[in-house]
């Protein structure tokens, strides 16, 4: 028997919130920036994600959790959303809300998939799995120890990765399946890709679909990784 | 508060959906937090322990030799998808218990998995034909991405409670967070009253 899981215990939880819409945008195609005001929040881990429930006027309720982007520092909760099709959340994020509008919130949520700031960490996301390794990085750099956190990004291509601007740089990786990027040809993520980055790791976050975590996960413990310092967040359907 | 704009799916209005739930149909989402154990049935084995009068440990074997039973009905998970009219098989929690012998005193479980997930139950939860550790999913052997060889099942509340890789019951004279319990998410977790998190 392995040892327990242990998550990081001090991370916060927060209740119930009304948070105001501050700015919207486009990431990439499928994806919607949403960055809210939320009074009284409790600051939140680098990892963690809200709720956001939304509630049609016959009383029906609909509430999804979504993984935070910015930095503790930063003074707006900033949401990265993929729109998905059928998705009644993630659809009204993406055509309906305007800047002014109020959303019911919940969060910060999780204190598993949360980085406590200390542990050199590689975080390896897939696609909109990238979103709370992004706020892991943004929190690394403003520490000024980005060398905390090794970012791998995987997508098929540059337009599919959200922060693709901001996952280049210091000891990071964009891995793209169907283009040739400056520094690796079009590929799937491999097991060669990862070596150089898991030395003197101590936390492995690995976030994105459930057949990219699987996938990832295989491979950091073929590589060695010890199976409880790996933390994993899938999202999305079986396949 | 109603949400502008806000119209949603058009209502099932099935009965079978819970609050704030939806019917995923044939998808089965998978999102578990840890890496998925690939664990062959001859190395796993269920023990009942802590305030019982003969703490017991079945292998496989063992375990698939005590009477079998099957739950038919729904699961709920917490991040809002249930899944209707599924099948599961294998062993009432029941006849574990009835080979354990619960103490006096005994009023919670604390299940742990093989990868050290754990999740805490008030012990009337696991009693009286209401929980399972199951080993088949729709007559099929069920994968390990879904918990298999072996998971507990507890269909009445919110599907983390229903620990994937299950090999662990302990029974408490209290209540003891497990995994997500620490992490915000509700001690008890039933989706009729929607207890998601703490305090709901």
């Amino acid at each position: 028997m392995s040892e327990l899981l242990r998550s990081t215990t001090d991370a916060p939880t927060g209740g119930w919130r009304t948070a105001t819409v501050r700015k919207v945008a486009r990431r990439t195609e499928r994806t919607v920036v949403v960055r809210l005001d939320i009074a009284d929040r409790v600051p939140h881990m680098p990892g963690q994600h809200y709720v956001v429930r939304l509630t049609a006027d016959d009383g029906y309720t609909a509430s999804r959790s979504y993984s935070v982007a910015s930095s503790p520092s930063d003074p707006l909760v900033e949401l990265c959303v993929e729109r998905l099709e059928d998705g009644e959340v993630s659809s009204y994020l993406a055509d309906v809300v305007e800047v002014g509008d109020e959303l019911e919130v919940r969060g910060p949520i999780g204190g598993w998939f949360a980085w406590d700031g200390v542990a050199p960490t590689l975080a390896i996301g897939g696609g909109t799995g990238v979103v709370p390794l992004i706020s892991m990085l943004r929190h690394a750099r403003e520490l000024e120890h980005p060398d905390l956190v090794c970012l791998v990004a995987a997508a098929r291509t540059a337009a599919d990765l959200p922060y693709s601007d901001e996952a280049m740089g210091d000891c990071n990786l964009v891995a793209l399946s169907r283009e040739d990027t400056p520094s690796r040809p079009a590929g799937r993520l491999t097991s060669a890709d990862l070596a150089p980055h898991v030395a003197g790791r101590e936390l492995f976050f690995v976030c994105g679909s459930a057949l990219f975590a699987e996938a990832v996960s295989r491979l950091l413990v073929e590589l060695g990784v010890t199976t409880t310092a790996i933390r994993v967040e899938r999202f999305g359907p079986t396949s | 508060m109603a949400t502008r704009g806000f119209i949603g799916r058009k209502r099932s209005g099935d009965p079978r959906l819970p609050p704030g739930q939806y019917d995923a149909g044939d998808d089965w989402p998978v999102l578990t937090a840890e890496v998925t154990p690939n664990l062959r049935p001859e190395q796993w084995s269920m023990s009942v322990d802590g305030l019982v009068e003969t703490p017991t440990t079945w292998s496989w074997e063992e375990a698939h030799a005590l009477p079998q039973s099957e739950f038919h009905g729904d699961i709920h998970c917490v991040t809002t998808w249930s899944k209707l009219g599924v099948t599961f098989g294998g062993v009432s929690v029941d006849e574990l218990l009835t080979v354990a012998g619960p103490r006096p005193g005994a009023t919670h479980v604390l299940a742990t998995s093989t990868t050290g997930y754990t999740t805490n139950l008030p012990l009337a939860d696991v009693t009286g034909g209401k929980a399972w550790v199951v080993w088949t999913f729709g007559g099929q052997p069920l994968s390990s991405g879904h918990g298999g060889p072996v998971r507990l099942l507890v269909p009445h509340l919110y599907f983390w409670k229903s620990a994937k890789w299950v090999t662990r019951l302990t029974l408490l004279d209290h209540d003891q967070r497990g995994f997500w319990e620490v992490n915000g998410y509700h001690d008890r977790g039933d989706p009729w009253l929607e207890q998601r998190y703490t305090g709901d």
